[in-house]
């Protein structure tokens, strides 16, 4: 908890500022004062066993929910600063901060191409007077969506399969497609839940060598929650613990894969790392 | 092979306990008599038996289906009728070729009362067009759409009442307003979850006849409003037989333009987001997609087309009253979207033609229609939910092509 | 005084009526997350059948008391097996479904069972016979609340009692409350959750049928029709309690049919059913969680 503040990067060089985040549900607090920050070109990893609440740390970054106390901050590379507790979520990714979830949620019936496309929607400007007129910004606008959904699509290996419906793909696709989309939308920082889930390892090898290209290549930071201690180990740059909703480390992967409050809540749990 | 006959025996034998004292007695209770129909109850036990035997074929059919599909190997194997349609020219032109002719001497070649109907067929098809973006495409289920066509009617028929309005200045009036009440009822409402959205849109609905019926001063109440004009034509003297006509090719034309429009914002930034809504509200919302707008959009561009329907409605009619603007409506324009497929507009159209000119033309079968629409619903969301003809979804071409593509 | 009495006996009335409607709504979409918009419908075939039963039964020499019970005992029992099998055929099929497929699977069972009336039976209105006998100690207040009115009153009271009672205390009681926390472990402890929604669908077709007994021995005539109202009415109660939440189907009926009572008696009776949806829209748009329930946040 102290180390946070004494770690704490400058506020310009920090592009999400989560401080004493807290969350009840009821009589329950699934997200108990915690805080983290995520910095340009940084591949950070929430961990902790399941129920912990890093899902719903997620939500409540990503405006899905409106935290019960404390402070998201947002300060994007262009653009200013701001406090967004309670913003839409649509709002949330407009500013740059687009996500994948847990359990997969997406446009099942439509195509995979679509898929990525509904990512732009934000991007674009298109109104239903314009898509009936289709007049030259229109369709310059759809063409680009195009291109770049399609760009996106070979980023992630799913080119072939763009006419596809999206529930006709495998489980491993269908998270790689889950990444493209929220890719679509421009984000400055990606917020990918458990996306290894349910791979096999070929799978997961791939996942991994992704994430660090879109961080490399797309210059697109990275804040992943992932069971995975392999590849969580591998491809973060720094690691936050949470255990019933509090947070109990952070630190370089080799502190944490040290520390014995991690190993004890790890074991404690009958972990699934 | 017994045994599926044994559990068919039972189905008939418990359908038979279940129907009896509504299907065999009827009583007077005025007159204090009491009739026996024993003969249903053999109809009611054949009726089942068969029925039973079907059901119980086709449900195994669909277990089949979606043991495949979650196997993967989905119907891609064999793109269906509508996909056919829609991709082979060779199919695809000489059939429009033949349908353009049909449609335009129609009209020509039949009496006036055929005529007549055919117009309220392809009004049904105008409100099943645009019912069919509000449920099929945005996902937005609403049981009051027969709300937004009483605006139309009403918004032509006060207008032409009081201030003397004609037909083609009421027309996009009428769609306006149907956009406007869509607007503004649909603003507080849309946040609800699917299914109270449902109910209060079915609330609404009620409410505008219940208001309907009871502002004499305006809407001249129960006894509707009369001698509303037929579409005219700058300003010339039409026999009712040319009116009729005339009526039934502005209906063809408005068609079109549905259909053109509808088309055009279904593979559109528009379009996309209204199904993703459908798909997955909470995920859409997180890819940056307002949600109260595009649903709003989406329910005003619904109600529009029901606004304009309504302001033909009132002329073909030249009379409205509240009957005309019943939850039947409602029900009956979605079980033209629910049997056409949501958001399929070849099967919307289909679907409309079949659902109002049946009962026209098979008289005995009138009787029976809400029964059969009833139980359309039901078994097309058991047995085919995406309709009779599924939703083809647009394939777009790869870069290269793309550019080419656009600008033609 | 005594007008806003009358009211109030009369809405109090229309509240329990409501109430045993509204149960079933509640107790399904506490389940299953549907609104079962066919349950109107089984209100008005108890209806219907309590008529036909009691009409032969007239004819063939039977007196009073004794049609009354046979012909609530002959309604509940039919209402019971209608809802089992319209689950079974219209609903448990789409267990799995897009959320919206059973809705309208809900919505043309409706119009089948309208409609299936209308044809077996008739358009008309039938007339009902007063069933509920008239009491004696009743008289000196029967201007406000006659013996009908009693009588439904106290058998609503009763019948929601015995839920209350058959919920908290017995076996299928505690299984229907687990499903309703959470189906999957509900399955997975052996609870056999078809039969918890078929038991669900039964329970909630008697009390409407009891419902539906009541009104047409008070109304005195019913049709194919009543049951539409009726449900949608009944279901703005559930949603105003609180859906999913017994006590709170009871309140938001009362608070329904005495808003309803009230604004037919001192505003217009022209209006009441605008007033009905409209509390439905403010306490959807204002308290969606209803008088009772709790606000839950959908999980992500
Ligand atoms: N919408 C909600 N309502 C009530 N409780 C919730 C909700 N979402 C999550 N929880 C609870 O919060 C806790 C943390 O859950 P979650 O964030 O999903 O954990 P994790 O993602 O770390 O596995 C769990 O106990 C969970 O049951
Ligand atoms: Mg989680």
């Amino acid at each position: 908890m102290l180390e946070v503040s004494k770690t704490m990067a400058e506020p310009d060089n920090i592009l999400l500022e989560v401080k004493d985040l807290t969350m009840d549900f009821g009589g329950l607090r699934a997200v108990d004062s915690v805080s983290l920050n995520v910095c340009p070109g940084e591949i950070v990893a929430l961990i902790g066993p399941n129920g912990a609440g890093k899902t719903t740390f997620f939500n409540c970054v990503t405006g899905m929910y409106k935290p019960t106390n404390g402070a998201v901050m947002v300060h994007p590379p262009e653009g200013k600063s701001q406090k967004i507790n309670g913003f839409k979520s649509n709002r949330v990714t407009t500013i740059g901060m687009a996500r994948t979830f847990q359990n997969i949620r997406l446009f099942k019936n439509m195509t995979v191409l679509e898929n990525v496309m509904i990512g732009r929607h934000c991007r674009t400007t298109t109104s239903i007077i314009g898509a009936i007129l289709r007049g030259s910004k229109t369709r310059r606008q759809e063409r680009e969506t195009v291109e770049i959904s399609y760009d996106l699509l070979e980023k992630v290996g799913l080119v072939d399969v763009a006419d596809e419906f999206a529930k006709n793909l495998p489980y491993g696709a269908q998270r790689r497609l889950e990444i493209a989309r929220a890719m679509a939308t421009d984000p400055f920082l990606l917020l990918l839940d458990e996306p290894a889930a349910g791979m096999n390892p070929q799978e997961t090898k791939a996942l991994d060598e992704l994430i660090v290209r879109i961080r490399d290549t797309e210059k697109i930071s990275i804040l992943l929650i992932e069971h995975d201690m392999k590849l969580v180990m591998n491809i973060s740059d720094r690691i936050y613990v949470m255990e019933y909703g509090k947070e109990i480390a952070q630190g370089s992967p080799m502190d944490i894969r040290n520390d014995p409050k991690v190993i004890k809540a790890y074991l404690g749990e009958d972990s699934d790392a | 092979m017994v045994d599926n006959i044994k559990r068919s025996l039972l189905v008939a034998l418990w359908f038979v306990f279940l129907t009896f004292p509504l299907m065999v007695v009827k009583v007077n209770t005025l007159k204090n008599i009491v009739e026996w129909r024993w003969i249903n109850m053999l109809w009611v036990a054949i009726g089942s038996f068969v029925l039973s035997i079907v059901w119980r074929w086709a449900m195994e059919r669909r277990q089949l289906k979606s043991k495949k599909a979650e196997q993967g190997e989905e119907e891609s194997v064999k793109p269906g009728f509508g996909q056919r349609l829609l991709e082979d020219p060779k199919i695809f032109k000489p059939v429009l070729i033949v349908l353009a002719l049909v449609t335009l001497v129609f009209p020509l070649v039949v009496d006036i009362y055929q005529a007549n109907i055919m117009v309220l067929a392809l009004i049904f098809v105008v409100l099943g067009l645009g019912l069919n973006v509000t449920v099929g495409l945005a996902g937005l289920l609403d049981l009051g759409y027969v709300a937004f066509f009483a605006v139309g009617a009403y918004t032509y028929g006060v207008l032409n009442s009081f201030f003397g309005f004609g037909f083609w200045i009421s027309l996009p009036l009428g769609g306006l307003m149907g956009a406007l009440f869509g607007i503004v009822l649909g603003f507080p409402i849309l946040r609800l979850r699917g299914d109270y959205l449902a109910i209060v849109t079915l609330g609404f609905g009620s409410i505008a006849k219940i208001v309907i019926e009871n502002w004499e001063e305006v809407f001249n109440g129960a006894k509707g409003i009369a001698n509303i004009p037929r579409p005219g034509f700058f300003g010339a003297e039409m026999s009712i037989h040319t009116a009729t006509t005339y009526t039934y090719y502005i209906m063809i034309l408005m068609v079109l333009f549905a259909i053109f429009i509808t088309n055009r914002l279904k593979d559109s930034r528009v379009g996309r987001a209204w199904m993703a809504l459908r798909e997955d509200e909470i995920a859409c919302v997180a890819m940056g997609v307002d949600m109260a707008r595009t649903k709003l959009s989406a329910y005003a561009f619904g109600a529009f087309w029901a606004g304009l329907a309504g302001v033909i409605f009132a002329s073909r009619n030249t009379y409205i009253n509240p009957n005309s603007f019943t939850f039947m409506e409602s029900a009956l324009v979605l079980s033209i979207v629910v049997m056409g497929g949501m958001g399929s507009i070849i099967g919307v159209i289909i679907a409309a033609l079949v659902l109002i000119l049946m009962p026209e033309y098979l008289r005995a079968f009138s009787e029976y229609r809400m029964l059969m629409f009833g139980a359309v619903m039901v078994l097309m969301m058991i047995f085919r939910p995406e309709g009779l003809i599924a939703n083809v979804r647009r394939k777009y071409a790869g870069r290269k092509v793309v550019t080419e593509d656009a600008n033609a | 005084m005594e007008y806003f009495l009358e009211l109030s006996s009369s809405g109090l009335v229309r509240g329990s009526i409501y109430a045993l409607i509204a149960l079933g709504y509640t107790m399904v979409y506490g389940i299953i997350q549907l609104i079962n918009f066919a349950h109107g419908e089984i209100y008005m075939i108890g209806a219907f059948v309590a008529l036909i039963v009691s009409g032969v039964l007239t004819i063939y020499g039977f007196s009073g008391i004794s049609i009354l019970i046979l012909a609530a005992l002959i309604a509940v029992i039919y209402a019971a097996a209608y809802g089992y099998t319209l689950e079974k055929i219209a609903y448990r099929p789409l267990r799995n479904a897009p959320r919206l497929s059973p809705l309208i699977s809900a919505i043309g069972m409706s119009l089948f069972l309208q409609n299936y009336v209308l044809l077996a039976q008739t358009p008309d209105f039938l007339r009902f016979p007063a069933l509920i006998p008239d009491f004696e100690f009743m008289e000196p207040i029967a201007h406000i609340m006659g013996s009908p009115e009693l009588v439904i009153v106290v058998t609503s009271a009763v019948s929601m009692v015995g839920l209350t009672v058959l919920i908290k205390y017995t076996r299928i009681g505690k299984a229907m409350r687990a499903t309703q926390q959470d189906m999957t472990m509900a399955r997975l402890v052996g609870v056999n959750v078809d039969n918890v929604i078929s038991m669900t669908f039964i329970i909630g077709s008697v009390l409407a049928a009891i419902g539906g007994v009541l009104v047409g021995s008070y109304i005195g005539q019913i049709n194919f029709y009543i049951g539409f109202m009726a449900g949608v009415k009944a279901f703005t109660a559930a949603v105003l309690g609180g859906i999913g939440n017994i006590p709170g189907a009871v309140l938001g009926a009362l608070v329904l049919g005495l808003t309803e009572a009230y604004a037919a008696g001192y505003i217009s009776s022209a209006y009441e059913d605008v007033f009905a949806f409209g509390v439905l829209v403010l306490i959807l748009i204002f308290r969606p969680s209803g008088l009772l329930g709790k606000a839950v946040k959908q999980k992500v």
